[in-house]
């Protein structure tokens, strides 16, 4: 296993590639869905405010 | 049956048909990277000249291919948003960015991570990579632009030029191996007139081009997310967005 992930004298260069490469495919899904959903929850309050003010 | 691609012009009716596709093409995605990850990892053989160090090809070379094509594509959007001043279009290149300077960012990194075994260092001002990181350049600018000036349809076009001019860039890129002799090495898979030519075996091809259909998915489904955000910050006072957001309650 670890002579595996040694990859033959090249892992740190392997993984720095595919990890970095990993970092930020999970990372940008996340947060888009999150500024999104955050937005659209703050959106949906404001109407819900405005409705209960008329 | 006749799809009447306009209707899906209009951001009212392309919001929610954007939230089914980023899900589907967000499922796709993931399965794809799955099974492109094991093929690059474990049927992939080890390769007679690099060893096992030629492995960053199946992220380096997706990631490159998309930092292109998501520029060009972000370019055409950005054009139609111009000729057509549809808000859609604008909106689109706008959501794109991001993502094509990540793909961009990531090819230069693993270059660099391939360089040093390979060539010994981890930089050089070789053609294909200084044209690669004026590409990031390119995309970073666009990002700036948009969001230095306050007017959406403003900055849709200013930025949009740019996006535009910028295109001459790809070029650049791709025939940057042929043009000068420089350091990085030529195209493994070129395509021509005489069809499509590989000096891989089919095995490392197949792994390639699985993990760049998964970016390619993933580049939807991420866009896709993106753009229904622009669409909802954009759109906020119209009576569309309203109504759909009371109705949820």
């Amino acid at each position: 296993m670890a002579e595996w992930f040694a990859m033959n004298g090249h892992g740190l260069y392997i993984w720095g590639s595919f990890g970095m490469a990993a970092i930020f495919m999970i990372a940008e899904p996340i947060l888009v869905r999150n500024s999104h959903r955050t937005l659209r929850a703050r959106m949906s309050r404001m109407i819900r405010m405005n409705a209960g003010s008329e | 049956m006749a799809i009447n691609w306009f209707k899906y012009s209009s951001p009212a009716t392309f919001y929610p048909l954007a939230g089914r596709l980023a899900v589907w093409f967000g499922i796709a995605s993931v399965l794809l990277l799955v099974v492109g990850l094991y093929m690059s990892f474990f049927v992939a053989p080890t390769d007679y000249k690099q060893g096992e160090g030629y492995r960053i090809i199946y992220i380096h070379v997706p990631a490159a291919w998309m930092s292109m094509f998501i520029y060009f594509v972000m370019a055409c959007w950005a054009a139609a948003g111009i000729i057509w001043r549809t808000r859609l279009s604008s909106m689109m290149a706008l959501a794109l960015a991001p993502t094509g300077a990540m793909f961009t960012f990531i090819a230069l990194w693993t270059g660099s991570l391939w360089g040093k075994p390979m060539w010994g260092t981890w930089w050089v001002w070789d053609a294909r990579i200084v044209s690669e990181l004026i590409l990031l350049f390119l995309f970073i600018g666009f990002m700036a632009l948009n969001s230095a000036i306050d007017d959406a349809r403003r900055a849709a076009r200013a930025s949009g030029v740019l996006a535009i001019v910028g295109i001459i860039n790809l070029p650049i890129i791709y025939y940057s191996v042929q043009w000068w002799n420089t350091l990085h090495q030529g195209a493994t898979i070129k395509f021509s007139t005489q069809g499509v030519q590989s000096e891989m075996s089919e095995i490392m091809l197949y792994s390639m081009l699985v993990m760049t259909f998964a970016c390619w998915f993933y580049t939807i489904a991420v866009v896709m997310t993106r753009v229904r955000r622009i669409i909802l910050e954009r759109e906020g006072n119209s009576t569309w967005v309203k109504e759909m957001l009371q109705e949820e309650r």
